[in-house]
């Protein structure tokens, strides 16, 4: 391997299966990294030559880890994805093989928190959209900007009350919101009101906001019928991923004035955004970047390097995921 | 109160103009071209008794003085910068404004403020909807919002309600204003210097008066710093403006979240080209549910007046 015979013994070996710039500069000093896109061979070749041996598995962008990724790394015991989200990872199969697996914890959630939050605001009050007309040197042309709606007072609805979702929640108490949820189960300790159907959540909210992970159940949470039951004043926020809503039936309904707005920060095939969206100024989009703050990198790459280390002595994983 | 003669200084809006349109002889003044605004006001003095203006323009000395039978002034805002409170003083002129009823939207604006600049979502929606997404990749890092210090100047009702919003985010709060305030927890600065070097987003929630005025000036900026982020809420003349946008240009103030501008509805220029910067156009108020809550009290103050019960917000 190269720069093998320069290695110093005690850095264990950490896989990477694509180049991170933050991992190549934060993780290099601690462990030693084997980067399969730097080798002649093609990955397949070069794990079987270079990585059977190797138990620690760091996963950035996304890449999927199936079955057949887990039966070409044999040695694999740990595997950290630097995302909160998981549907990309094959749970129930690192379970089987006994192989822990780390996210990101609560290092993202008062990012996204904060992001949801920003974009709600700007679809109410047009922030965007004014700041465009102000640039654009309307103000003193076409007078005053049409106005926005008041959030305070408004009932939000929270899908997923999760590490985000509850941050959007206690954020949002804090501006006169009344907050009401659905999530996979009630939350005893919670003050806020429950509701098992995401239907009846939306038709008692002014508000969506959608902060809860893909799964094969959630796939299409936000459909025709709960955007329906939203209504014509209703304003839908999605800081998760894009398939939880149905994009097209979204479309409609923004075209045909069925919902009022929507703040979207991720969509069905990043970074291709649906036309349709483009013309709209009563809906605000953003590039996938709603945890994407200088601040959190670097909580990030500490609670890498801690969730390895902790594996490497044989102690538990800091921000361990079970399937 | 068909008789009564009310001066509306600006189409501020239209419930409220329809309103005293129905009710009252409605004069508008800005259907007059301003050379032409003396003899206006000198045709239709012997009815005005009542004018209503806003943030854009009230009650100036000359206006008043025009106005031999003027009885109340009656502010479409909080802010009374733009009525000469003296001269009213002097004559005898009652004065209201709408507080309370906006403190929640102009709050929330100043929090939607500070994270559309550090978290660039004005910037990001147009990076998308330029195509920059597919062709140049990801948008880089921003700035967090949560837990940075937020300063305040002026701890009245909008900036309490700043703190309040400011805190669910795990934000310290430190503020600056004219004397201590008794009642809070927050951290006093006893000048605005200090409050600047000590806060990473700075807000202006303070009244206009001569002596706040440029009370953000280039001094301030600069103890802001390159990572401060201004917040102005409060009124144009809050901010030395060539000397914000000098500070912004030359990166030794972060960003800035402005609604408000010296010479509105006037921005100037040079700032559009920035990407640090979020430009709102004097929305703080704008929402349908508080400006017509706001024309509710102006009609009720004047209602109040002429049927001589007690003014529901006076100022003087």
């Amino acid at each position: 391997m190269a720069g093998d015979e320069r290695r110093p013994p005690e850095l264990r070996p950490l896989l990477l299966l694509r180049p991170s710039p933050l991992a190549l500069s934060c993780l290099s000093t601690r462990f030693h990294l084997l980067k399969p896109w730097d080798s002649p061979l093609p990955l397949p070749a070069f794990l079987s030559a270079h990585a059977a041996a190797v138990e620690a598995l760091l996963i950035t962008g996304l890449i999927p880890v199936t079955a057949d990724t887990l039966d070409s790394l044999p040695s694999v015991r740990c595997i950290v994805t630097t995302s909160a989200g998981v549907n990309h990872i094959d749970l129930s199969e690192c379970a089987r093989r006994g192989v822990v697996v780390a996210n990101t914890g609560t290092v993202f959630s008062e990012d996204g928190a904060d992001y949801a939050v920003g974009l709600l605001i700007d679809v109410l009050r047009r922030v965007s959209a004014a700041d465009q007309y102000v640039r654009r040197g309307l103000w003193p042309i076409t007078g005053d900007y049409p106005l926005g709606s008041k959030l305070g007072g408004k009932r939000v609805g929270i899908i997923g009350l999760g590490n985000i979702g509850s941050r959007v929640a206690k954020r949002l108490e804090a501006f006169g919101c009344t907050i009401s949820y659905n999530s996979r189960t009630k939350k005893p300790s919670v003050p806020y009101k429950y509701y098992p159907n995401v239907c009846d959540l939306a038709a008692d909210s002014d508000a969506l906001v959608v902060s809860c992970s893909l799964t094969s159940k959630t796939h299409h949470i936000i459909n025709k019928d709960v955007l329906s039951a939203l209504g014509k004043q209703g304003i839908i926020i999605n800081v998760g991923r894009g398939e939880l809503i149905d994009e097209e039936e979204l479309i409609k309904c923004l075209m045909n004035g069925d919902i009022k707005g929507a703040g979207l920060d991720v969509f069905k095939n990043e970074p291709s955004v649906p036309e349709e969206f483009l013309s709209m100024n009563n809906v605000v989009l953003s590039p996938h970047s709603a945890v994407c703050t200088n601040e959190v990198s670097q909580d990030l790459i500490h609670l890498v390097i801690a969730n390895f280390e902790a594996f490497f002595s044989g102690r538990p994983l800091i921000t361990p995921v079970s399937a | 109160m068909e008789a009564l003669g009310v001066l509306l200084t600006f189409p501020m809006n239209p419930y409220l103009e329809e309103e005293l349109d129905r009710r009252c002889k409605l004069f508008r003044l800005w259907e007059t071209p301003p050379e032409s605004r003396r003899d206006f006001l000198r045709a239709h003095a012997g009815s005005i008794r009542a004018v209503v203006g806003n943030a854009q323009v009230g009650a100036d000395a000359e206006t008043i003085d025009s106005l031999p039978k003027l009885e109340i002034v009656s502010c479409f805002s909080v802010g009374l910068d733009k009525v000469d409170l003296d001269k009213c003083r002097q004559r005898g002129i009652r004065v209201t404004n709408t507080p309370d009823v906006l403190t929640e939207d102009v709050a929330d604006l100043a929090i939607g403020l500070a994270i559309a600049v550090m978290r660039r979502i004005p910037e990001a929606d147009r990076y998308v909807r330029s195509g920059s997404w597919k062709s140049k990749g990801d948008y880089k890092l921003t700035t967090r919002f949560s837990g940075k210090t937020v300063g305040i100047i002026g701890l009245g009702r909008i900036g309490k309600a700043v703190a309040k919003r400011a805190e669910a985010f795990g934000c310290p709060i430190v503020y600056y204003s004219r004397s201590e305030k008794p009642d809070t927890n927050y951290t006093y600065c006893s000048n605005v210097l200090d409050l600047a070097a000590n806060c990473q987003v700075l807000v202006v929630a303070c009244p206009l008066t001569p002596e706040t005025r440029h009370i953000v000036n280039r001094e301030v900026m600069d103890a802001l710093g390159p990572k401060g982020v201004l917040v102005n809420i409060g009124r144009g003349p809050h901010v030395d403006e060539p000397e914000l946008y000098k500070a912004l240009i030359e990166g030794r103030l972060g960003g800035a979240g402005i609604d408000v501008f010296e010479q509105e509805p006037h921005v100037p220029e040079e700032l559009f080209g920035l990407e640090n910067v979020v430009l709102l156009p004097h929305v703080g108020s704008g929402t349908i549910e508080t400006r017509t809550a706001m024309a509710d009290l102006v009609l009720g103050n004047l209602e109040a007046h002429f049927t001589n019960k007690p003014l529901l917000t006076p100022v003087i």
